[in-house]
């Protein structure tokens, strides 16, 4: 089962369900045939593709609307905010290379601030799935729902046999009394790769899988933070408004405080090139992660392995 | 009814038009009143009573009664300033009690400066300019999916047209093939508060649409005659989105602000008010001393 699969079966059982695309159609490629008029391309406009996503959802219809997760949240932004999210419909926004996925793309590609915009727009649900097991098992639960969601797509393959998705549940991989990373989408590959290094050296590591950002899953989060081991957020996602500032928002309302590690884009777009070259150069891949964790505790004794081997992306627009 | 004499090929009877204008004036009564304590987009409104008095009293099958019905006509009010026009013919027409009216601008109720789908009848909320030739594009696509075969109209400004996502929708609907989709223009020649040739012409505006793949009518908004006519040749095209520019003047009906550049947002005093109404009864002009408010 891929994506494209999922979604053609999802499309024959649910009539109301349309494929949708501003010419972005790397998932969805055999789809016009078996769908015929249910496919529809807007061309390269993400601004009419969510107006015509919105219309058709006030017609009883649930669109699933492909472009780049850059171009729909940014272009598209205003007519997501007030077409979809002012009349809440259930557009459901399947958004290509997210974060580190744009690789070699160039700023103008990279969607660092998705979370933070879609996550501002009330009655948007978040998700960002860790690979494409783990996709495929959440987007039953979330074409299902009634509310608009936005969707950080990977398809990278699955390093990790996941557990089944409930919705607003994050997926809880390990507890660990001296760290615990918190990531979401696909730098949990790199997750899990830190988290075993950090264990070989010695530590106690957890390890949480968010999978929704909104609804959060408070009270894992929370539980974290209670048991007082230092908490990792850990995301392809400028450092302003994604994980880090919504556990800052999670720790003020329940007036809790937290010793934090946050692993993000401070402030800059990340250099471009290989998806190995861009984890390496920025300081995301597994090894990496474990040293800045490690170096966040004072430790000068372990060098963590040797350098991640990163599987590249295949091109894809 | 005015609804049992519509689509035939005669030319609108004086009895027709003499009750489309009776309406049109009750609906610009309406307008006048809203225009005061916080005030409404009066010229604009002004501008598209007559065209959205002929669409809901005549040509469209949209009553209070229908609006459930998956296969009524569709309209799309994208410029969504001028809604006092649109309330004030919902209020004439049944579709929401006149006494709501008096909520404007009220937390008590949603009467607003743009439309919303807390009054029956409004297909979607607008405000922000260019949104709904996209939205009424989703539908018509889905009417299509369906294979229904009602009218989807959205109106938009002139100035609108200066929103990109105007042409691009329009591009994808001719793409589509969407005859079923009709971009009406309230050509009242001003953006917000210059004149629309003042600041980005459109002129020549109709072989625009034509570029971009549409059939263009262009008729006076203010003729109900001209009116009836473009509106009952639609689909004008069996595989292209139809366009029916409709030349206007912002103000309409009310000689002191007619045309003015600064008389698009206005907020009138009681006394004002009471001899704009005695204006638009009379076609004699009231001697206004309001500031006037540039809002954009």
């Amino acid at each position: 089962m891929n994506y494209e699969q999922l979604i053609h079966e999802t499309a024959l059982a649910d009539e109301r369900l349309l494929v949708m695309t501003a010419e972005n159609r790397a998932l969805i490629r055999n789809l016009p045939g078996p769908l015929g008029a249910r496919f529809i391309d807007t061309g390269i406009t993400e601004q009419t593709l969510i107006g015509a996503a919105a219309g058709l959802a006030l017609r009883g219809r649930v669109p699933v609307v492909h472009a780049l997760a850059t171009f729909l949240t940014l272009r598209a932004f205003e007519f997501i905010r007030t077409d979809v999210g002012i009349a809440n419909l259930p557009v459901k926004i399947s958004a290509f290379v997210p974060g580190f996925l744009s690789d070699g793309n160039g700023p103008t590609h990279q969607a660092i601030e998705d979370v933070s915009l879609m996550r501002g727009i009330p009655g948007m649900t978040v998700f960002a799935p860790a690979d494409e097991q783990d996709m495929l098992a959440m987007l039953p639960a979330i074409w299902a729902s009634p509310d608009p969601a936005y969707v950080r797509v990977t398809t990278r393959p699955a390093t990790y046999q996941h557990a089944p998705f409930e919705l607003g549940k994050a997926e809880i991989v390990s507890e660990g009394t001296d760290i615990t990373i918190l990531t979401y989408g696909m730098l949990f590959e790199q997750a899990l790769i830190a988290k075993d290094l950090l264990t070989e050296a010695g530590y106690s590591v957890g390890l949480v899988n968010l999978r929704s950002l909104k609804p959060l899953d408070e009270a894992a989060v929370l539980n974290v933070v209670r048991g007082g081991s230092l908490v990792v957020t850990l995301e392809d996602h400028f450092q302003t408004g994604g994980l880090y500032s919504i556990l800052a928002e999670l720790l003020l309302a329940n007036e809790l405080t937290a010793k934090v590690l946050p692993l993000a884009l401070k402030e800059r777009w990340y250099k471009p090139g290989l998806l190995s070259e861009v984890l390496e150069y920025e300081g995301f891949t597994g090894q990496h992660i474990a040293r800045r964790i490690g170096e966040r505790l004072g430790d000068g004794e372990h060098t963590f392995g040797a350098k991640t081997k990163v599987i590249e992306n295949e091109f894809a627009e | 009814m005015l609804r049992q004499a519509q689509h035939d090929n005669d030319s609108m009877t004086t009895e027709k038009q003499q009750a489309l204008s009776e309406l049109a004036l009750r609906v610009r009564e309406h307008i006048v009143r809203l225009s005061t304590d916080g005030g409404c987009f009066t010229g604009a409104s002004l501008s598209c009573a007559d065209l959205l008095v002929y669409l809901y009293a005549d040509f469209l099958n949209v009553r209070p009664d229908n609006l459930q019905d998956p296969e009524r006509d569709y309209l799309f009010l994208s410029k969504g300033h001028d809604v006092p026009a649109l309330y004030g013919t919902f209020a004439e027409l049944g579709f929401m009690p006149k006494e709501r009216l008096a909520n404007h601008l009220k937390s008590n109720d949603s009467i607003y400066w743009h439309p919303n789908r807390s009054v029956p009848g409004v297909e979607f909320h607008s405000g922000s300019l260019g949104h709904l030739p996209s939205v009424a594009l989703g539908v018509a696509m889905d009417a299509k999916l369906r294979g229904q075969n009602q009218h989807v109209i959205v109106i938009t400004g002139d100035g609108e047209l200066n929103e990109g996502t105007c042409w691009e929708a329009l591009l994808v609907a001719s793409a589509h093939k969407m005859n079923n989709l009709t971009f009406v223009i309230d050509r009242n020649h001003f953006q917000a508060n210059i004149a629309t040739e003042d600041l980005i012409p459109l002129e020549p505006l109709a072989p625009k649409f034509e570029a971009f793949g549409a059939v263009v009518k262009r008729i006076d908004g203010h003729d109900f005659a001209a009116l009836e006519e473009a509106f009952n040749g639609l689909p004008f095209s069996q595989d292209k989105p139809s366009v029916i520019i409709c030349d206007t003047v912002r103000g309409r009906g009310l000689p002191s602000i007619e045309r003015r550049a600064d008389r698009w947002f206005c907020n009138f005093s009681s006394e004002e008010i009471t001899s704009l109404l005695q204006e638009l009864h009379s076609q004699e002009a009231t001697k206004l001393t309001s500031e006037t408010l540039t809002v954009r």
